[in-house]
């Protein structure tokens, strides 16, 4: 559900005044967007209720589930806890900016062939999170990428697959780095 | 959450101005918490003025040698800074050990000394609470207190402060730089977060409309022989249950200077200088460390469902000064350190 506001008028069961919107510059997989939003709209719903991009999930909305983890300025982070007019001018890349149905993204083919996703509701959020992970170029080692990627829970317990899927694409890079 | 009005702060004297007067606007840094703590209803500033985009994002050294961590330096950024890997590994591990990548990749150093507390009635709009609501009560007290305090715990409020953060901080001693409306002032970190007292509302010693600036580390960073041990239900993601940051410095076998610090037993992070000082001049064992440990527990209290924190705390110590003797740890070992 959207975060709607509570004020006094809305609790007391009045006519809300219409909520003091501006317009917010974002680009969102490349492309510039200037949306109406009220400053307590947090990124993830302008993502999913302004700008229909649904593949940006839902868990929790406090920080605890990570279903939610977008990339800003090729950082990770759960777009449930910011707003969206803090990141103006930003560049945001949602699951929708990585790869297409046709041409997956390297992380989205591992997922299919580790089988790392049983529901798929987290998914988004764990491919989000895995290139993150890529760009921070920390995580090497199968408790590294564990620790690294616990900020992703998985409701179905597909941890084993996603260790695996990750752990391919980060291995390949660094062969790549090597070579 | 509550309806407000937004405004990005493009200078320290604009954030401030913008406060200034208005006990009903509050700062946001990363939003990591505050966010959290408005959808819930416990916060509800009219106004937030956005401090991220200040020029205050810099780690920088000082003359003196030590090191400034600026305000709004996320929580990533610093831990995974050169400067704080080789010289604080206390503070890189934990940095590292609290919440997650995204999290630490939002969250900004003053925001994270600025964190409430995490004891659940404070969140529960439905329960009395002393800090959320002065004077209505503390339902903690007699009730689930399992994450709350052993020590410095007062009638109105046996809430902790839940930073990793900051417990690595109490044991390096850095000057707190704030500005306000009557201008720039330094606080000692230990004199930064308080007790509850009969004011659990009052989380620190930040006069209203202050604004964080800096975080000045002196020089001494311990670099050799620390340690961060952390306790929690799971092995990551999730707040400690009792943590210590321990540091050393050793001729030989004999510590010469030593700091302790706990996390998870307090309103604040809880430094003990008097067992630092059973510490210095003896010799590195486990009785001088259980000496300092019953030091440090001498005059603690459980609360019921909190009672096993009192040994549990005991033996977090020992452990973690026998980490930091052996100095066994590295910045990345924080990922196995949290499998004691
Ligand atoms: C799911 C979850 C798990 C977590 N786990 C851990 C954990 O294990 N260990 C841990 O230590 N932390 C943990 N955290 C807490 C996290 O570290 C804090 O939320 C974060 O550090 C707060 O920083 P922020 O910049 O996001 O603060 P904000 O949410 O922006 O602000 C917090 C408070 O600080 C004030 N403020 C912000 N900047 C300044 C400034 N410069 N000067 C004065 N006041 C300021 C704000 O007004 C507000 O009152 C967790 C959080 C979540 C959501
Ligand atoms: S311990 Fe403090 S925060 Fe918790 S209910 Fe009591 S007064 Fe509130
Ligand atoms: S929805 Fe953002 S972390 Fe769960
Ligand atoms: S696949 Fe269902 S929550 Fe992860």
């Amino acid at each position: 559900m959207t975060q709607q506001p509570t004020n006094s008028a809305a609790r007391a069961g009045g006519v809300a005044a219409p909520p003091p919107t501006g317009p917010v510059r974002l680009t969102i997989n490349g492309q510039q967007h200037t949306l109406q939003l009220a400053p307590w709209t947090t990124l993830l719903d302008a993502l999913r209720e302004y700008l229909h991009l649904t593949g940006t999930k839902k868990g929790c909305d406090h920080g605890q589930c990570g279903a939610c983890t977008v990339l800003v300025d090729g950082k990770r982070i759960n777009s449930c806890l910011t707003l969206a007019v803090m990141h103006e001018d930003e560049d945001i890349t949602t699951i929708e900016g990585l790869g297409t149905p046709e041409t997956l993204h390297p992380l989205q083919q591992a997922f299919v062939d580790h089988d790392a996703f049983q529901c798929g509701y987290c998914t988004p959020g764990q491919i989000c999170s895995a290139q993150g992970l890529l760009n921070e170029g920390r995580a090497h080692t199968e408790a590294e990428i564990r620790e690294h990627m616990s900020g992703n829970v998985c409701r179905c317990g597909a941890y084993v697959g996603i260790l695996n899927a990750v752990k391919e694409v980060v291995d390949r890079k660094s062969s790549e780095h090597r070579s | 959450m509550n309806s407000f009005t937004y405004h990005r702060a493009t200078a320290v004297a604009d954030a401030v101005r913008e406060q200034s007067g208005r006990p009903d606007a509050a700062y946001i840094g990363g939003g990591t918490n505050l966010i959290d703590l408005m959808k819930e209803n416990v916060a509800r500033p009219t106004h937030l003025v956005s401090v991220g985009k200040l020029p205050l994002s810099d780690i920088e050294n000082l003359p003196d040698g030590g090191l400034r961590l600026g305000a709004t330096a996320t929580n990533a950024d610093t831990a995974w800074h050169e400067e704080v890997k080789s010289r604080y590994p206390l503070l890189n591990q934990a940095i590292l050990a609290g919440a997650s990548p995204q999290l630490r990749n939002m969250a900004t150093n003053g925001g994270n000394l600025m964190q409430r507390t995490r004891c659940y009635y404070f969140y529960d709009l439905a329960t009395p609470c002393n800090k959320r609501e002065p004077g209505s009560g503390c339902s903690a007290i007699g009730g689930y207190n399992r994450v709350c305090g052993i020590l410095g715990t007062s009638d109105s409020c046996i809430a902790t402060h839940p930073s990793d953060m900051c417990v690595a901080l109490a044991a390096l001693a850095p000057t707190v730089r704030v500005s306000g409306p009557n201008g720039e002032r330094s606080i000692a970190f230990d004199d930064f977060h308080r007790l509850p007292g009969n004011q659990p509302e009052k989380d620190n010693t930040l006069e209203p409309g202050e604004l964080i600036v800096s975080l000045d580390l002196p020089a001494k960073g311990f670099e050799k022989n620390f340690s961060y041990l952390k306790l929690r239900d799971r092995s990551s993601y999730a707040f400690a249950l009792v943590s210590v940051a321990a540091a050393l410095e050793l001729d030989g076998n004999t510590i010469r200077d030593a700091r302790l610090a706990l996390g998870g037993v307090a309103h604040k992070p809880w430094r003990d200088q008097e067992a630092e000082n059973l510490l210095k001049g003896q010799p590195a064992t486990v009785e001088t460390f259980a000496r300092a440990a019953a030091k440090v527990l001498e005059n603690a209290q459980g609360h019921g469902s909190n009672d096993f924190k009192i040994e549990l705390a005991k033996r977090a110590i020992v452990r973690a000064l026998k980490q930091a003797v052996e100095g066994s740890q590295t910045a990345s070992d924080v990922f196995l350190n949290s499998n004691p």
